[in-house]
């Protein structure tokens, strides 16, 4: 087989440049300019896939994204996609494909066997299994997984590249058929700002496939006079780009292909791009798209969509049928007959479902009358092949039944205009009876509907309404009117083709079980009469129940076939049954597009403190932080995590040690009212705070809930520095803007976040003091809770004397800039002194061990400062933030969660574990933290208790069945380390 | 993805705004119990025109109040917090 069925001359291929490929192994031929379904079907492929839940036979129904039945896979790994439609992918040298849902091979699909028992799995089967005993329900499973499905999602990553870009315009035309091209000539013609986008890769739409003669001109002239006027007034042209979706206020998702399913990138490594483009005007000219027909084995290779046979024919000069019996209950059909006769093909019968006293009056109709074999009041009962196409057509001609050998069957049911997008921008449709369509009616945006999409029929109309769309999109703008006066004119007469009478009736002989409706789904004629039987009678309920119009192609055929099927049912006109919503994307979009550039490393910022790189110099192991990067312990030779976290907090409990404390929350609240604004936040007193005195304090949310806590200092009268946790610094910023600019916007204050303008180290230990001392003279060290300033390294520096692990500790902030003498100086001194470095998870077991709360631990949105034993820190007098919610009489429930200690009795006890009483009781508490006792040994954690602080030296279980651990542990008092506090005083 | 016409910013995608809530259930300091339970837990869900405080987060940072059609996504106005709308009550 070699391009057999290809014409010797005409159509857009390029008869010079050869491409070759692969279609499951084997290699073909075909021409630039060549779809891979139009290059398979000149070389005689009938064949493309096995059908989704009955592995029938499918061939190539469409020529364009519509197509339901020929998808493919195409690509290897790293570069594969599945699901791809065959009539929308146009080959590139060593392309592979593959076809789909069939096993071992296409040809010999021993699924196929499932069509024998079709009768047993009918419309909503999957459901009916669910009331079958469940030990039978595993054995169907396995048999529907097995059976059902369409392509193989890749394995490998993608190996290309995708990006987004953002995009503005007066002006974004979609689709390049007349109608879009006479609208994007039109707007720019007025001086709008013009982007067009057109999902093949030629602009021209249906012009590609029915050439004409528009203002005088060829129409392949026109479409390049058309793209160079656009061009020349700054207008972008976007080809393979197919807008996806439509959002709110004029924003739309384009995507752009940039390479073919499956083919390599070019330098740039880039597959496809994302455009978000927000346009002033939209103007829709997406043509509409042809239906099918109901009659038995109307799925079969062999049967296809009228306007696909001469698409195929015109465009890629293949003709795909000998001997054609063409079915239709329009006048479009007669055009594609009249091509296949004069290409040489035989017209067997058209069978055209009208009574001729209702059938058009187009040239077309009249040209085939006089030379080929019409017949009205005929139909199509049956077509009869196999999965090497079709033999013969069983038809109702005048009343009798009649064969006929046929190797095509070419089939129109009228057009459906894509109003897809029009309605994903909140639009609505009205029935249009002459088409037999929905048409778009009212516009919720600044859009448009022209050409085909707004049921415009012919193309005189066509180019007419294009042109208008244009000026009125240009007007809305405000912009001054078109230099060019008249719309695009064309020579045609032959033009009203698309009046149906939309006869959905099949014939009365027609085996319904093999009409299918939803080809993709498996979805027949009987299988909508029965779910509609079963009392699925909503659309929306048919819809699911059937699957109808839920596949890949989102039932761009099939939809308003099966709405027709159902108003039968229901004795109604089809256009009160109603329609299913239309959600984006158009036509399926591939994950990695919708993703950019925003994966791996690049899914979320990372954040580096500043004394990152002197860090990474230790190896450390790394923890995220929210965005932050920081040290987690600091491993020394073969050690560990927990050997190397037990050495620093040793070296804490015993010597020195230093950490990074850099990322801390640091706000500056300044001026006459900043101690009142800090009443406001903050749920301790701030007012009576002496200058150069600190304290800890607590935020609480509106709720009554612990929000974050951290540190308050009076810096001077009318100045403080606020602290608080890493991760909720950024709620916390926002928070306290609220506060300000919201809740008081009458006091006189102002806040700035400083948190990266500060950098700080943690000395903490019984040597800290010696460490600040030795650095800064003796002196320096200011008492516990209270802040100092002075030189080290010869840097300006502020020292806050807090302490969150218990110790004795300081707190050196430097100007960030500046803080890497300062951190050499302080670790060079605490080493000399037997210190170390220490990360967050030393930090970890010293702070459970001192029983000190942390943000996303205790804190955990659902405590309040009582159940915390913080209680007693609250200002009596109320006026801050969540004061008022506290008064719910839930808040001093006894037998709310308490925070406690807990001691393993034996054991270890399990991180993240339950607590209960005896073997199969209701948890009554849960473990927070858990950690080691640093100097004595032993395992110790914090916890949630109901009630637990009036139940200290009870026996529980703390259990984790997911880590099939337990321990019997004693409720103890949240305090593991000197109880007293005598560590970090003076 | 709305357009938000910032006042002080111009026309911005909705990805730099931060909606914070109802105006109507913005909870004063000593805003009484029987009046706060309302705005913690059964906020109004209008569908129609609502004015909501919004925070140019990823902009300006100034505090919004949009006066938002919440079935058709219409814009009717945004202000600044402390602004009040000709002849409207925010």
């Amino acid at each position: 087989m070699s391009q057999t069925l290809r014409q010797t001359k005409g159509g857009r291929i390029d008869r010079s440049r050869t491409i070759r490929f692969q279609f499951d192994g084997k290699t073909h031929k075909g021409f630039e300019g060549d779809t891979l379904a139009s290059a398979l079907l000149a070389d005689g492929v009938k064949l493309f896939g096995r059908s989704f839940k009955y592995h029938r036979p499918r061939g190539v129904m469409a020529a364009g994204i519509e197509e339901p039945s020929a998808l493919v896979g195409a690509g290897t790994a790293g570069r594969y996609e599945a699901n791809t439609r065959a009539t929308d992918l146009f080959i590139y040298p060593g392309l592979k494909a593959v076809s789909q849902n069939r096993w071992p091979s296409l040809g010999l699909d021993l699924l196929s066997g499932i069509s024998l028992i079709s009768p047993f799995i009918p419309a909503g089967f999957y459901y009916k299994t669910f009331f079958g005993p469940p030990k039978l329900w595993m054995v169907y499973e396995h048999f529907i997984r097995m059976a059902a499905g369409l392509g193989k999602a890749p394995k490998v990553a993608d190996k290309d590249g995708y990006e987004h870009r953002a995009a503005f315009c007066d002006v974004l035309v979609v689709g390049s058929g007349p109608a879009g091209l006479a609208a994007a000539l039109a707007a720019s013609a007025s001086g709008a700002k013009v982007i067009l986008a057109e999902q093949d890769r030629e602009l021209g739409g249906s012009l590609l496939t029915d050439a004409a003669t528009i203002d005088g001109q060829a129409s392949d002239e026109w479409i390049a006079a058309a793209t160079t006027s656009l061009l020349a007034k700054g207008g972008r042209i976007l080809t393979r780009t197919t807008a996806a979706g439509f959002y709110d206020h004029g924003l739309l998702n384009l995507i752009e292909r940039v390479t073919e399913p499956g083919q390599a990138p070019g330098a740039d490594g880039l597959a496809q791009r994302l455009w978000r483009v927000r346009a002033g005007q939209v103007i829709l000219a997406t043509g509409a798209l042809e239906r099918p027909r109901l009659f038995a084995g109307n799925d079969l290779p062999g049967v296809m969509l009228s306007g696909a046979v001469r698409t195929y024919l015109n465009r890629y000069g293949v003709r795909t049928g000998q001997k054609v019996v063409l079915t239709t209950d329009n006048d479009d059909a007669y055009r594609t007959a009249l091509a296949l006769a004069e290409a040489g093909a035989q017209i067997v019968a058209i069978l055209d479902s009208r009574a001729a006293s209702a059938a058009g009056n187009s040239l077309s109709l009249r040209r085939a009358q006089t030379r080929l074999p019409v017949h009205f009041g005929a139909k199509l009962i049956a077509a009869k092949g196999s999965a090497k196409g079709v033999k013969s057509a069983k038809a109702l001609i005048d009343g009798q039944i009649t064969n006929l050998v046929c190797d095509l069957i070419a089939v129109s049911g009228g057009f459906s205009p894509v109003v897809h997008l029009h309605m994903q921008a909140g639009g609505t449709l009205s029935w249009n009876e002459t088409t037999g369509a929905f048409s778009p009616d009212i516009s919720r945006q600044n859009q448009t509907t022209a050409g085909a999409a707004s049921g415009a029929d012919g193309l005189g109309q066509t180019l007419t309404s294009g042109w208008e769309a244009g000026l009125a999109a240009a007007k809305a703008l405000g912009l001054k009117g078109s230099s060019v006066k008249t719309p695009p004119a064309c020579a045609e007469a032959d033009d009203q083709v698309c009046r149906s009478l939309a006869d959905w009736l099949p014939a009365p002989q027609t085996n319904l079980k093999k009409a299918f409706v939803d080809y993709q789904n498996d979805v027949t004629a009987a299988d909508l009469d029965l779910a509609w039987r079963e009392g699925y009678r909503s659309v929306e309920h048919m819809k699911r129940y059937t699957t109808l119009g839920m596949a890949t192609d989102q039932g761009k055929t099939s939809n308003l076939v099966g709405l027709a099927r159902l108003a039968l049912a229901e004795g109604r006109p089809v256009p009160s049954v109603g329609l299913t919503t239309f959600r984006p994307p158009y036509t399926p979009v591939t994950l990695g597009v919708l993703a950019g550039e925003h994966t791996g490393a690049h899914l979320s910022p990372r954040r580096r403190p500043v004394l990152y790189q002197v860090h990474a110099a230790q190896k450390p192991i790394w923890q995220p932080v929210g965005y932050w990067h920081r040290p987690r312990a600091y491993p020394q030779g073969r050690e560990d995590l927990h050997q190397s976290a037990h050495r620093e907090s040793l070296a804490v409990r015993t010597k020195v040690g230093v950490t990074d404390v850099s990322t801390l929350g640091k706000f500056d609240v300044v001026g006459p009212d900043a101690a009142a604004f800090l009443e406001l936040v903050c749920a301790t007193t701030v007012g009576k705070l002496a200058v150069g005195r600190g304290r800890y304090t607590l935020m609480l949310r509106e709720d009554g809930m612990v929000m974050d806590d951290g540190t308050v200092w009076r810096v001077a009268e009318n100045r403080f520095f606020l602290t608080s946790s890493t991760g909720g610094a950024d709620r916390m910023s926002a928070h306290l803007s609220y506060v300000r600019k919201v809740l008081a916007p009458q006091l006189k204050v102002t806040v700035a976040n400083v948190q990266e303008h500060w950098a700080a180290a943690a000395i903490a230990g019984p040597l800290a003091k010696a460490v600040v001392e030795n650095l800064m003279g003796e002196g320096a060290a200011p008492r516990h809770m209270s802040l100092g300033f002075g030189p080290l390294a010869g840097i300006p520096t502020m020292i806050l004397a807090a302490s969150y692990s218990g110790e004795r500790a300081f707190e050196i902030y430097a100007p960030s800039h500046q803080i890497g003498p300062v951190w050499d100086a302080i670790v060079e001194q605490a080493r000399g002194l037997g210190g170390c470095l220490y990360g967050l998870e030393a930090l970890e077991i010293l702070r459970i061990e001192k029983g000190h709360i942390v943000v996303g631990g205790e804190i955990d949105g659902r405590a309040t400062a009582d159940d915390l034993g913080l209680g007693k820190m609250l200002r009596p007098s109320g006026g801050f933030v969540g004061a008022t919610a506290l008064g719910r009489p839930a808040m001093s429930d006894p037998q709310r969660l308490q925070l406690i200690g807990l001691e393993a009795i034996s054991g270890t006890i399990p991180e993240g574990s339950m607590l209960i009483t005896a073997k199969g009781a209701v948890p009554c508490g849960h473990v927070t933290a858990a950690g080691m006792n640093v100097v004595q040994g032993g395992s110790i954690a914090l916890g949630f208790l109901q009630g637990g602080r009036a139940r200290l030296g009870d026996v529980l279980t703390a259990t984790s069945p997911t880590r099939k651990q337990a321990a019997q542990v004693k409720v103890v008092a949240p305090v593991f380390y000197d109880l007293a506090g005598d560590q970090y005083r003076d | 993805m709305l357009l938000i016409h910032c006042p002080h910013c111009g026309p911005r995608a909705q990805a730099e705004f931060v909606f914070e809530r109802p105006l109507e259930s913005i909870i004063q300091i000593d805003e009484a119990l029987p009046d706060l339970i309302p705005k913690l837990y059964s906020r109004v869900n209008p569908k129609g025109p609502s004015w909501e405080l919004w925070r140019h987060t990823y902009g300006c940072q100034s505090w919004l109040k949009l006066h938002r059609d919440t079935h058709n996504h219409t814009i009717h106005a945004v202000l600044e917090i402390g602004q009040t709308p000709e002849g409207g009550d925010a």
